[in-house]
């Protein structure tokens, strides 16, 4: 079975994102596919690799970048929404890239499930 | 855009899409941006519903009127959905009655449901997206 | 189908929404600030307990955990982990996030 993940808010300021790589996480660890998480609105905050929290806290967008890494996820970033907010190709992390909604679209017409976090 | 090809791959597949709108708009950009999503997926040729619950209901009243806040008037485009071939719009009746509001009230024809229909709407589709 | 709620009934109508919605034998899944309705005292805790008449209500552990309300999980509400959430999203053939 496959899910896609859409993530509406960035990092930090809510828990979506988090919550997000979670579920992601354990759906991988159970089996499942998690072929593509998709971001959209201010979730396109969590692409930037420029973000430095503090030591102790965690790296939102790193560990996305490593989850993606381990397990083949295509992490992206809809164009509308990073260009209205200034996420360009130079501030992806890595795995990130930009595309289209027709991308998060394709998530809803061929994998089983679609899981929503958002504030 | 890479939109055009994933419509090749995905040619033949129809799944029921219903976009549900829960909030105002202006006050939060989800309207804006999820009208955005709603436009894509019926150019993907999708079986595409719009419900309106809640303060969502809002976003389609008339006499809206954005000069003054200098953002973007997207209510015209809901006018507009109909040359999407989008024309599966629903309100919820009890969100409507909570907010003093009737069809008349709207800018585009909308079929109102009780509870029930929209719960059972909402249940029989393979995707729901609520912005 | 699976519903899912993110925010605190005691401050937004997200919760009241989705039980409004939710068909008879439906799962509703609390997470984050949402788990706080299916504690005991919360002001919500009526429609929770009122609710489960008809739907199968669970709560995300880990955000019962990290609020400190692991403790004072309302009878007949169902723990889950992240795992738990997994299954759920399987086992349901679509769902909802009442954001």
């Amino acid at each position: 079975m496959q899910f896609g993940i859409l993530v509406n808010e960035g990092p930090y300021s809510h828990q979506a994102s988090d919550s997000a790589y979670l579920f992601a996480r354990s759906a991988i660890e159970k089996g499942y596919k998690v072929p593509r998480v998709f971001f959209y609105h201010d979730g396109v905050y969590n692409a930037s690799r420029l973000a430095t929290p503090p030591q102790d806290d965690r790296n939102v967008s790193a560990r996305w970048s490593k989850l993606a890494a381990d397990h083949g996820i295509d992490l992206v970033v809809c164009v509308a929404a990073a260009q209205r907010r200034g996420i360009t190709d130079g501030v992806l992390g890595d795995n990130f890239r930009i595309s289209g909604l027709g991308q998060l679209v394709e998530m809803g017409i061929q994998y089983d499930r679609l899981v929503t976090f958002g504030d | 855009m890479s939109d055009m090809d994933d419509m090749d791959d995905d040619a033949g597949i129809v799944k029921k899409f219903m976009f549900l709108n829960r909030k105002a708009p202006h006050g939060t950009v989800y309207a804006l941006e999820g009208l955005e999503v709603v436009l894509i997926t019926a150019a993907f040729d999708q079986d595409v519903s719009m419900a309106f619950t809640d303060d969502g209901v809002y976003q389609l009243v008339k006499g809206i009127d954005t000069k003054g806040i200098e953002v973007k008037d997207f209510s015209k485009t809901y006018r507009a959905l109909e040359g999407y071939d989008i024309e599966k719009l629903y309100v919820d009746q009890v969100s409507m009655d909570a907010r003093g509001l009737s069809e008349d009230d709207l800018i585009v024809d909308v079929t109102v449901l009780s509870v029930d229909e929209m719960a059972n709407l909402m249940a029989e589709q393979d995707v729901v997206i609520s912005f | 189908m699976l519903h899912i709620v993110n925010k605190s009934a005691t401050d937004r109508g997200s919760l009241e929404s989705c039980l409004r919605m939710a068909t008879q034998g439906s799962a509703v899944l609390l997470i984050e600030d949402a788990v706080y309705a299916a504690t005991t005292g919360n002001a919500a805790a009526a429609k929770i307990q009122a609710a489960k008449a008809g739907l199968k209500i669970y709560a995300l552990g880990p955000d019962l955990a990290a609020r400190g309300m692991a403790a004072r999980v309302l009878d007949g509400v169902n723990v889950v982990d992240y795992g738990g959430f997994v299954d759920l999203v399987a086992e349901h053939s679509n769902c909802q996030s009442w954001l």
